[in-house]
């Protein structure tokens, strides 16, 4: 027993060390000299570059407060949202009071008619709180907000907004959703805040 | 519940089942250690390894000797791992000066690793690029590798005659690793890189948002450790989110890889048993076993999230229950998911199961309740579910009054008695450590939710880490000494404990004569078969467990539809 134990050591320790170089050194270096390679974009974290300066990643949420850009989803992540360094959910469960109140208010703050419904994603956390993409609905459902704010046409807006609709591949593989972020710099483009005379 | 999703839910399981033959009949290959064409690549390096390492790969080993080398083999790469998590902050490849874990903390997460558990009770984001890549992501590949060498050595017992040998541990281990495991993610990684998903030894990036505020943006090597973490059914993410991070995970597509390469290496393995006991009809009957609890639990966790939750509909909110989903992935491919990772001892999520419908999160915790059998993680899937299959044959055998056998090996009483053994472990570690927990202050500070749903959490971490699944109820505040500590327990006793009887077995198998099937031996092929396996499989787990799940899971379901807030 104690014999079989002691021949093993040589081979357990060896192949750790062994093992830790291949796996743990050449493979992900390995990786990143095909990644830099063949993909710089996407290895680098899909960053949008903008006169030098980096405003983000097409794939992460970002905050959104002001009346004339489209909101994303509520967040977990750090103290204000949307924090890459504190990616996180709610983790309240579906009997949670914190939860219930949460969405109380948010629908109150929302809801411009009473009674009426709200796209549920705009008042959920998401898994990540760094979620990039709301559903068409949500996103509609903001479009008099964001033109009253930029003093344009609902219709302009909502026309916008259509041209930032994905769809799942294949008709069944994801979800219809718009992300935020590109269609936000889409609409700073294309009806700058305060710019009713482009009309 | 939508067309799509179920489209979704069909597609999958099809694809799946699609997938068990060509990835049986390699796994086969390397079973049996036949030359591939990698051979001519990698070959080298294995004869290269088993050189500097003292090893003859042809050196057949006794159960004993198999058991302990492979245990030997996991203290080596716990310690190795544990030293690097305790002292990163003294390693290079810290850019952002991260401090090393404690001493606590440090064992929980070496010890998840190694048991392929991958429960984090640190966030991702507090590892240095050093930890991520050597401390834990080879352990992606060398739990993996070994939990399929388990399976290999017990296929072993069932299908030579009067062996003394089952294999040789160092062998099964170099070669899954290097034949299966490292060139399928080397393939793998590359198409994640080119979807999105970052992989650079850069850690952090400052920008500055539309709205002018600054948002630092970490990355890594992102998609070498995402490959392996999915393929080797570990989930241990880079990021605190795991799979639901777009990093992680970026879109519809890369998340249908995740779900398949949680299971493919789990459904080739039913194959390579039906091969490896020289009738293919065994491992379909196993598949069809494990399927159609997969696809019952699946309809359940899709049915209760899509109908979502009563009193959110109340405040005004319209379709089903997206706290804690996300957008890109929606209720279908976030409930099929939470099936998958939990089927498999993966436990990579891509949507909080904390914040799941009561029901909704019941099948997750109750997959992992029947030890992961349901396919399953790699290796362990199938050992598991062949003690099961040991113990239906045993049923079997009593309800006719005959010996029973099981692919031609006569199951006697010490196969019986070891399969007990093992499969024992479960409710013992879950329910002992969860009612432990439930009475101690320590215990107690743990849960983030009240009610029956911070019962919920504590069942939901113990009964994880026995499963060596890692998924969690993620509001528990697990980082502390006593969480730390005793999920460490569990998760050892619920790997190691379960592995020796495993290989007990198989020696003890191997050591028999193989008995014609006559007319007289119960069929193991056929639909009677596989409605026994399932019974067999349910009843167990839910004896077991049913109470548990009454004060937690169901209690809060009752709750909910009662609109009952905590």
């Amino acid at each position: 027993m104690l014999k079989d134990f002691t021949t093993a050591l040589r081979p357990a320790i060896v192949l750790t060390i062994l093992f830790a170089a291949l796996l743990g050194i050449a493979y992900p270096a390995a990786l990143t000299g095909i990644g830099t390679v063949a993909f710089p974009h996407q290895a680098g974290g899909s960053l949008i570059v903008e006169n030098g300066q980096v405003r983000g990643s097409e794939l992460l949420g970002q905050n959104f407060a002001a009346p004339g850009y489209f909101h994303g989803r509520p967040s977990a992540a750090g103290a204000d949202g949307n924090d890459p360094t504190a990616s996180s959910g709610s983790n309240l469960g579906p009997t949670s009071q914190a939860l219930h109140d949460r969405v109380a208010k948010d629908v109150a703050a929302l809801r411009t008619t009473p009674g009426s419904s709200v796209p549920a994603d705009l008042v959920t956390t998401s898994a990540s709180g760094l979620d990039p993409e709301i559903s068409p609905e949500a996103a509609f459902f903001q479009v008099e907000r964001v033109a009253k704010a930029r003093g344009v046409s609902g219709d302009k807006v909502r026309h916008i907004v259509e041209t930032h609709v994905e769809q799942p591949l294949l008709g069944f593989l994801g979800e219809r959703r718009v992300n935020v972020l590109a269609l936000n710099r889409d609409l700073d483009k294309q009806a700058p805040q305060g710019a009713k005379a482009a009309e | 519940m939508t067309v799509q999703g179920w489209m979704l839910i069909l597609v999958f399981t099809l694809i799946l089942v699609a997938l068990a033959k060509p990835m049986g009949l390699w796994l086969f290959a390397i079973y049996e250690g036949r030359r591939t064409p990698l051979h001519t690549v990698l070959g080298p390096v294995e004869r290269g390894f088993y050189k500097l390492a003292g090893v003859d790969p042809n050196a057949e080993q006794g159960w004993r000797r198999y058991a302990l080398h492979m245990l030997a083999f996991q203290i080596a790469t716990f310690a190795f791992t544990y030293f690097i998590l305790r002292f990163q902050d003294l390693l290079p490849l810290n850019p952002r000066g991260l401090a090393g874990q404690s001493p606590d903390l440090a064992f929980n997460t070496a010890v998840s690793f190694v048991a392929n558990t991958n429960w984090q009770s640190y966030s991702g984001e507090t590892l240095s690029i050093l930890s991520n890549m050597l401390g834990l992501a080879i352990h992606n590949f060398l739990s993996a590798a070994t939990g399929i060498a388990i399976a290999f050595a017990l296929f072993r017992g069932f299908a030579r005659r009067q062996a003394n040998g089952i294999g040789n541990f160092w062998a099964d281990m170099t070669r899954v690793t290097l034949y299966v495991l490292l060139p399928i993610c080397v393939v793998y990684a590359t198409y994640l890189i080119a979807s999105g998903v970052p992989q650079t030894f850069m850690t952090s990036v400052d920008a500055t948002t539309l709205e002018g505020a600054k948002q630092t943006i970490l990355m890594g090597p992102v998609a070498s450790q995402e490959a392996i973490k999915m393929l080797g059914t570990n989930g241990g993410g880079f990021f605190n989110v795991n799979s639901a991070h777009p990093f992680e995970n970026p879109s519809a597509l890369t998340n249908f890889f995740q779900m398949l390469s949680i299971l493919v290496i789990g459904v080739g393995l039913t194959y390579t048993f039906g091969k490896a006991v020289g009738n293919t009809r065994q491992g379909w009957a196993i598949l069809a076993a494990m399927l159609t609890l997969f696809v019952a639990g699946t309809a359940v966790t899709y049915w209760q999230e899509a109908a979502g939750n009563p009193m959110l509909h109340q405040l005004g909110l319209a379709g089903g229950s997206m706290e804690g989903k996300e957008v890109r992935f929606g209720i279908a491919a976030s409930a099929l998911f939470s099936v998958v990772t939990t089927a498999a001892s993966c436990g990579a999520v891509n949507a909080m199961h904390d914040s799941l419908t009561p029901l909704g999160g019941l099948i997750p915790l109750f997959n992992m309740q029947l030890g992961e059998v349901v396919i399953g993680g790699v290796g362990a899937g199938i050992y598991g579910f062949l003690l099961f299959a040991i113990l239906a044959v045993f049923v079997a055998g009593l309800m006719v009054g005959r010996t029973p056998e099981y692919v031609g090996k006569k199951i006697e009483s010490r196969e019986v008695k070891l399969a007990v053994l093992a499969i024992a472990v479960l409710p013992l570690m879950i329910l002992g450590c969860t009612a432990l927990a439930s009475v101690l202050p320590a215990g107690l500070a743990g849960p983030l939710n009240k009610g029956p749903h911070g019962f919920s959490e504590i069942l939901y971490a113990f009964t994880s880490a026995t499963a060596n699944n890692g998924s969690a109820f993620a509001g528990l505040t697990a980082n502390t000494p006593f969480y730390n500590g005793l999920l460490g327990v569990a998760m050892w006793i619920g790997r190691f404990f379960i592995i020796v009887p495993v290989l007990a077995i198989a020696g003890s198998l191997a050591a028999k004569k193989v008995h014609p099937e006559s007319a007289g031996s119960f069929p193991t092929t056929g639909l009677l078969w596989i409605g026994l396996l399932v019974g067999i499989i349910l009843v167990l787990g839910g004896l077991t467990f049913l109470p548990s799940l009454a004060l937690g899971p169901i209690a809060d379901h009752l709750a909910m539809i009662h609109g009952q807030l905590f």
